[in-house]
């Protein structure tokens, strides 16, 4: 599989630009979550720039590749994505929240374009996708079917039933990414190996060998690595029609990846920045950008 | 006579002949919901999810959003409270056109008890929006219900009783959804309305007046949601007293529904529920079940001579 290295400079960008939308939306709303939609932007941007064939202009498209958006609390990075990919202006994000917006606090696929599921109760995204991914097999539809779950959510029982079912019917057309950034909203407390201050959801679970067990091709990445994130990305949809398994990419982020005052914590699970901190947020992601 | 849970299975079956969009998913109850009857007449139609009613109706969910028209099988009971979360999310705020298939609802479930009695069905669902909720009478009704279920585009969720009921149609019957369907018609001040298979017995509690000379309007409601509103009232004129008869607990099923409306359009209209008391029932023999908690055929006759308005 070749990555265009030369793009990568130009997904980053994107990235910085959709974590400070994420922010600043969040700000402006009073409302919303952060450290998940900042774990989750680079998987989104590469996702939605790259791999995703799907027409903004015509959101509906019957044979479009799918995305569900399983952990949906975290969708102010999907709508940020989606507005930057042309789904609707940028500047319909300050409406996030507001009464009588598109954008809900969870997705509502009858209110937003570009958005396949509604989700924001966790654990549901899977089956959704499954469904979509075997209604396809069914059809002989060539799309492909894509679904980000939270390590959190994984903890819902739920999950595990569509990760039991996939395999039985080799939904090789089924992508599962899970945003592995550590952390959940309050969680379980540190020990001395955890990574950040509350200790990692699924920690002490070998994932990679949990998957394979259940039937599915596993790869492993992180997901703040651009090369990376592109190489699974081709890799995941090679696999449909070739393997008979679903994949599933266990991606290894931060949670508030990004920003300096987010990074690596559970307190910005969600959260509302003061002046100080937005105008910190708007060095650190769009003064790099306007000096590069 | 045949089980609604059998007539479902056979009409799904001829359907699936016809409907590529049909698609019957099974939690593995499909000898006991009768898919089984769907899976052995047309294989590709039928999907087994397993003992998982989430992620079936999920996948259900994700079916439709491709064109399809899932049923989903399973007890009730396991859709309406082991489901209810996916059912709410992923069906009912999302107007997919998935269909819910509730074999064994009700209190009779050939014995099993607690696990299995589906009896807060009407409660539950009545409060999701867009959802449509069927409880047909018999198995013609049942027949009649599901084939325009399996066109309707939107949620909705049909009891499928899991035995046998004395016929309360015949093959002339017409099925118009939302409608109350007058039965027998009187001029007594005290007006019955039952619902589901429950109007089989209430008919027969009514026969049993009947022989005494005591003659009740009696309405059947097949559509608890959207129910025609102003077609019960029309049928309340005149009355002083209505009582409803139903499968289900007495907490937001037919009881409230009508109660509601009385109250809505301030009727002066006593309103008594035979249903099921708050409590948690028992494992038992149907006529015993019936017997016990006061809805068999002489049982409800009872009870209804206690409210006949005063000679």
């Amino acid at each position: 599989m070749h990555i265009d290295e030369t793009d990568i400079p130009r997904l980053e960008a994107l990235a910085r630009e959709g974590r400070w939308l994420v922010i600043d939306t969040v700000t402006t709303s009073k409302a919303g979550h952060v450290g998940g939609p900042l774990s989750a932007m680079d998987l989104l941007v590469a996702l939605y720039f790259t791999q995703l064939r799907i027409d903004p202009d015509h959101p509906r498209e019957p044979d479009r590749d799918r995305f569900v958006l399983s952990k949906g609390h975290c969708s102010i990075g999907l709508y940020s994505v989606l507005a930057l990919r042309g789904y609707f202006p940028v500047g319909e994000l300050a409406t996030f929240d507001q009464g009588d917006s598109r954008l809900q606090g969870h997705p509502d696929m009858l209110l937003t374009p570009g958005v396949d599921a509604s989700t924001g109760s966790l654990g549901q995204g899977l089956s959704a996708a499954c469904g979509m991914a075997l209604g396809a097999k069914r059809l002989g539809k060539d799309f492909h079917t894509w679904v980000m779950l939270g390590d959190g959510e994984i903890e819902e029982g739920m999950v595990w039933e569509s990760v039991l079912c996939a395999p039985r019917y080799r939904l090789d057309n089924l992508t599962a990414i899970i945003d592995v950034n550590g952390l959940q909203q309050y969680g379980w407390p540190a020990a001395a190996a955890d990574r950040f201050d509350r200790s990692e959801p699924v920690g002490h679970v070998d994932l990679p060998a949990v998957f394979r067990g259940f039937g599915w091709n596993t790869i492993s990445i992180n997901g703040h690595d651009f090369t990376q994130i592109l190489s699974a990305l081709d890799q995941a949809a090679g696999h449909r029609g070739v393997t008979g398994k679903p994949t599933v990419i266990l991606a290894r982020t931060e949670k508030g990846h990004g920003l300096t005052f987010t990074a690596g914590t559970y307190k910005w699970h969600n959260g509302v920045a003061n002046a100080d901190q937005l105008a910190a947020a708007k060095k650190e992601l769009r003064d790099v950008e306007h000096a590069a | 006579m045949k089980a609604q849970r059998q007539v479902w299975g056979e009409t799904l079956a001829e359907l699936a002949g016809t409907d590529q969009r049909l698609v019957v998913l099974d939690g593995d109850l499909a000898t006991s919901t009768r898919a089984d009857i769907v899976a052995d007449a047309h294989p590709d139609s039928f999907i087994q999810v397993g003992i998982a009613e989430q992620n079936m109706v999920g996948m259900a969910f994700g079916l439709s959003t491709l064109g399809y028209r899932p049923w989903v099988s399973s007890f009730g009971v396991f859709l309406t409270n082991r489901a209810l979360d996916q059912v709410r999310m992923l069906v009912s705020q999302t107007k997919a056109p998935v269909r819910l298939a509730a074999a064994y609802s009700g209190l009779l479930n050939g014995a099993s008890g607690k696990t299995h009695q589906d009896i807060e069905d009407f409660a539950i669902m009545r409060a999701m929006p867009n959802m449509t909720v069927l409880a047909p009478a018999d198995e013609i009704e049942a027949a009649h219900a599901i084939r325009w279920a399996a066109d309707h585009d939107g949620p909705l969720y049909i009891r499928l009783a899991r035995d046998p009921v004395p016929p309360v149609f015949d093959q002339n019957y017409t099925f118009t959804p939302g409608e109350p369907v007058l039965l027998r018609n009187s001029d007594n001040g005290l007006v019955i309305i039952s619902t589901g298979v429950q109007t089989a017995r209430t008919t027969a509690a009514l026969d049993l007046l009947h022989a005494d000379g005591i003659h009740l309007r009696h309405l059947h409601l097949h559509t608890l949601k959207p129910a025609n509103a102003d077609a019960i009232i029309t049928h309340l004129a005149g009355a002083s007293a209505v009582c409803t008869v139903e499968e289900h607990t007495i907490i937001g099923g037919l009881g409230e529904l009508v109660s509601d409306l009385v109250t809505r359009d301030g009727l002066g209209v006593r309103v008594t529920r035979i249903g099921l008391d708050d409590r948690w029932s028992e494992s038992g023999p149907n006529d015993f079940l019936l017997d016990k908690h006061g809805l068999s055929p002489h049982r409800v006759a009872d009870r209804l001579r206690r409210l006949l308005p005063a000679a």
